[in-house]
């Protein structure tokens, strides 16, 4: 089933499939680990909702909805 | 020549503990991701080699195509300054992510080492890392480190001078994949231009990267590789070379690279950092903890009844108390010795007057400073600051202002000068802006003093509580202009936040000394230089005027010297504010003006001023003595309110207006922050002084 990464609650996993957008934010998810067949752990949201903590490729990576939101994924 | 070898590497990957390892520097260390934000040379310092080598600590990247200001220090020194070697330092327990740029590195054609950093911790928990297999899968040499122990230094050094007396080629991961063709073709047309790093290059080309691809003379063959570069994106799926490139590299490192370490089977599912995360980050206590957090530092600082037990003062309190003492002792025995030899009346009013008692004011508060410093500073090195930008992001969003903001603000407490500079590793010109507009808002540790000797003297209560609400009316302040900015100048989208976390670590006494060393020095440099030349220049101003149609020396401090005059001149201004009123007005008004320069010298000014001397100390103490001065001068709590607020907003100091100058990079943008914050002052203070009197206080 795909979904985007900002709709993963916490505990999930999944893989990316697609990241969508362009120009620097898109480089930055990449340059960052964030790219097609990478494995994704959601671990938790800030206390205020925003932003969200996630383990891809063995480090912890922290990034807003809103930027979540262009990464498409596969849940596991 | 000496050879230049330059440090790159992660953010956080331990560049600046191997640099000071490697260098004696003292750099500052910090554990959150962008400490560094210009590039630091120095000597390696090791007579056993015969060579010379300078060692550059370059800000950490996590690829080549950078996007915030200090990352493209790095990149730029890479590709145009060439060092003489790389050294690629590589956190060993990240190793995935940060190989990501060693791929990268390695296309420039450089002579390159690879460090592991942090093997100690690997070997803690029994992981085996094979650097024979990563040094055959890279083609580079490759050494284990520990960069805070000091181990295996040598060697690596070693290993990179053995590395730049060779030769050296460029490679690339991507030559063995689909785009290898396109990769080869492309080169060969940059090598034909004589274009300098054709391998590299021609990896931008085909990612369409325009930032950097753009100042390239391709001249006729443009067409040419455009059209290579065309085809290749065709044959990438979805058209997307730039995925498809960052996928190879990740798929390399996973298939290639991931085998040279062998994870020991982990005992718990969670490691300790994870435990801590869990609980300083969790949805309904990471806030409260926060605030904790924050209250703690500042109790630790500034109480004199610690964990509210009456008198029992504080470190920060007690400290400063026994340095007050030390001044004092000093002070008496150096008029006791001038009185010996005779000194005359003018050079024991210099010594006495001008220099212990301008000096001697703001000594007695460097423990303060240092406390506030040191605590901090353990939650920096702790990893906690970037949990706090984490935790804060969404609140700071409102403002105008973003998580990564956070940090710097908080530095901001300390130091004004630093925290500026830290704004760098925010990746918006626009967040940039905001945050270092509002940075000096928040009470620096030169500020804290005029509310140490200010508020004793209104409130004999609470005083710790009153200074804690000046903190408070800062961040306010700032909080609410944040907000007119972001609906007004800095209108539009939010810019991204994508930061990484790194694992919590105990903080090294080691760094933790090299932070207060660093304080330490400043402040001794501050007070040898600009201080002490303030306070014999005010001295001089405030003991000669013009009196009897000549020029000579008059009454210590009165309204007939020099500053008496500057002072009343400029009074109108100040009076709706409350603190210029009265006879003595005039002081407050000089003290202000000389705080521009430095807001240390506000105190210095004003013990001068209202003729703090050392023989006139009692039990209270010079501060003490001072208060009571300010107590008649100001008149009214709102008047010392007021007073306290116009440091607080106006100009911070040159240094900070230095700093403010070199970030924003732009005249109009300096004179719109200077105008913005003397303009905030004057408000804030008028506001507090009417509202104050008003309500009858």
């Amino acid at each position: 089933m795909q979904i985007t990464l900002k709709e993963l609650k916490p505990g999930e996993k999944a893989v990316v499939a697609q990241i969508t957008g362009q120009g620097a934010v898109r480089r930055r998810l990449f340059d960052m680990g964030i790219t097609p067949g990478a494995e994704i752990y959601m671990r938790k949201t800030a206390p205020l909702g925003d932003p969200i903590e996630l383990t891809v490729r063995g480090y912890e990576l922290s990034l807003r909805k809103a930027e979540a939101e262009a990464v498409l994924v596969d849940k596991k | 020549m000496p050879l230049r070898f330059a440090l790159a590497g992660n953010p956080n990957s331990g560049k600046t503990t191997l640099f000071n390892q490697l260098t004696g520097s003292t750099a500052h260390v910090g554990n959150w991701p962008g400490v560094t934000v210009e590039r630091k040379e120095g000597r390696y310092r090791n007579k056993q080699i015969g060579e010379e080598i300078q060692v550059i600590d370059l800000p950490g990247i996590y690829s080549l195509s950078p996007y915030s200001p200090e990352e493209i220090v790095a990149r730029n020194y890479i590709i145009e300054q060439n060092p003489d070697v790389i050294i690629n330092i590589v956190d060993a327990t990240n190793l995935e992510r940060n190989l990501y740029l060693t791929t990268q590195l390695l296309e420039t054609g450089r002579p390159m080492v690879l460090a592991l950093n942090m093997i100690d911790v690997l070997e803690k928990q029994k992981d085996v890392l094979d650097s024979a297999l990563l040094s055959k899968q890279l083609g580079i040499p490759v050494v284990k480190i520990s960069a805070s122990q000091n181990k295996n230094i040598d060697g690596l050094m070693q290993a990179a001078i053995k590395a730049s007396k060779e030769e050296y080629t460029s490679s690339s991961i991507l030559k063995d994949s689909s785009l290898g063709k396109a990769l080869d073709d492309v080169e060969e047309i940059l090598v034909s231009l004589g274009i300098a790093h054709p391998l590299y290059h021609a990896v931008k080309l085909l990612e369409n990267d325009s930032e950097v691809t753009k100042s390239l003379k391709l001249g006729s063959r443009k067409a040419e590789i455009d059209e290579i570069c065309r085809v290749a994106r065709e044959s990438c799926d979805g058209g997307d070379c730039e995925a498809v490139i960052a996928d190879l590299r990740y798929r390399f490192i996973t298939k290639n690279c991931r085998p040279a370490l062998k994870a020991a089977p982990r005992l718990e599912a969670l490691s300790a950092s994870d435990k801590i995360d869990k609980i300083i980050t969790h949805r309904i206590f990471g806030l409260p903890i926060f605030a904790l957090l924050m209250f703690l530092v500042f109790h630790m600082t500034f109480t004199e009844n610690l964990f509210f037990v009456t008198d029992l003062p504080g470190p920060g309190i007690w400290l400063a108390g026994i340095v007050e003492g030390l001044v004092e002792v000093a002070t008496n025995g150096m008029a006791a010795l001038l009185e010996t030899v005779g000194a005359s009346a003018l050079i024991t009013g210099l010594v006495i007057d001008g220099i212990f008692a301008g000096l001697g004011a703001i000594l007695g508060f460097l423990p303060l400073i240092l406390v506030l410093y040191f605590f901090l500073s353990i939650l920096e090195d702790s990893g906690y600051m970037a949990r706090a930008a984490f935790i804060m992001d969404r609140l700071l969003r409102k403002f105008g202002l973003s998580g990564k903001s956070f940090v710097p603000m908080i530095m901001g407490f300390g130091c004004s000068v630093p925290a500026i500079a830290a704004t760098r590793t925010l990746d918006s010109e626009k967040d940039r802006r905001v945050t270092i507009m509002l940075i000096p808002f928040m009470s620096c540790g030169a500020k804290l003093p005029i509310y140490a000797v200010v508020i004793p003297a209104f409130f004999s209560e609470g005083a710790d509580l009153v200074t804690f609400g000046m903190y408070m009316l800062g961040i306010i302040v700032a909080i609410i202009c944040g907000v007119i900015f972001k609906n007004t100048l800095f209108k539009g989208e939010a810019a991204p936040f994508i930061m990484e976390l790194p694992a919590y670590r105990f903080p090294s006494l080691k760094s933790l000394g090299i932070h207060l060393w660093e304080k330490i020095k400043g402040f001794a440099i501050k007070a040898g230089t600009v201080l002490l030349a303030a306070t014999v220049v005010i001295w001089f101003l405030s003991s000669f005027g013009f009196v009897d149609g000549g020029f000579g020396m008059v009454e210590t401090n009165s309204a007939e010297s020099i500053l008496g005059y500057l002072g009343n001149a400029l009074r109108f201004i100040f009076v709706p504010l409350g603190f210029a009123s009265g006879p003595n007005g005039w002081k407050a008004v000089v003290a202000v003006l000389t705080g521009l320069v430095a807001k240390e010298a506000v105190l210095t000014t004003m013990a001068q001023l209202y003729g703090v001397e050392g023989d006139v100390l009692e039990d209270d103490g010079a501060s003490g003595v001072l208060g009571v001065s300010l107590a008649a001068s100001f008149g009214s709590i709102p008047a010392a309110l007021a007073f306290m607020a116009f440091n607080l907003f106006c100009v911070p100091c040159m240094a900070a207006v230095a700093a403010i100058s070199q970030e924003m990079n732009s005249r109009k943008w300096l004179w719109f922050t200077i105008g913005f914050q003397l303009v905030v002052a004057w408000i804030v203070a008028f506001l507090i002084f009417n509202i104050g009197t008003l309500l009858g206080f």
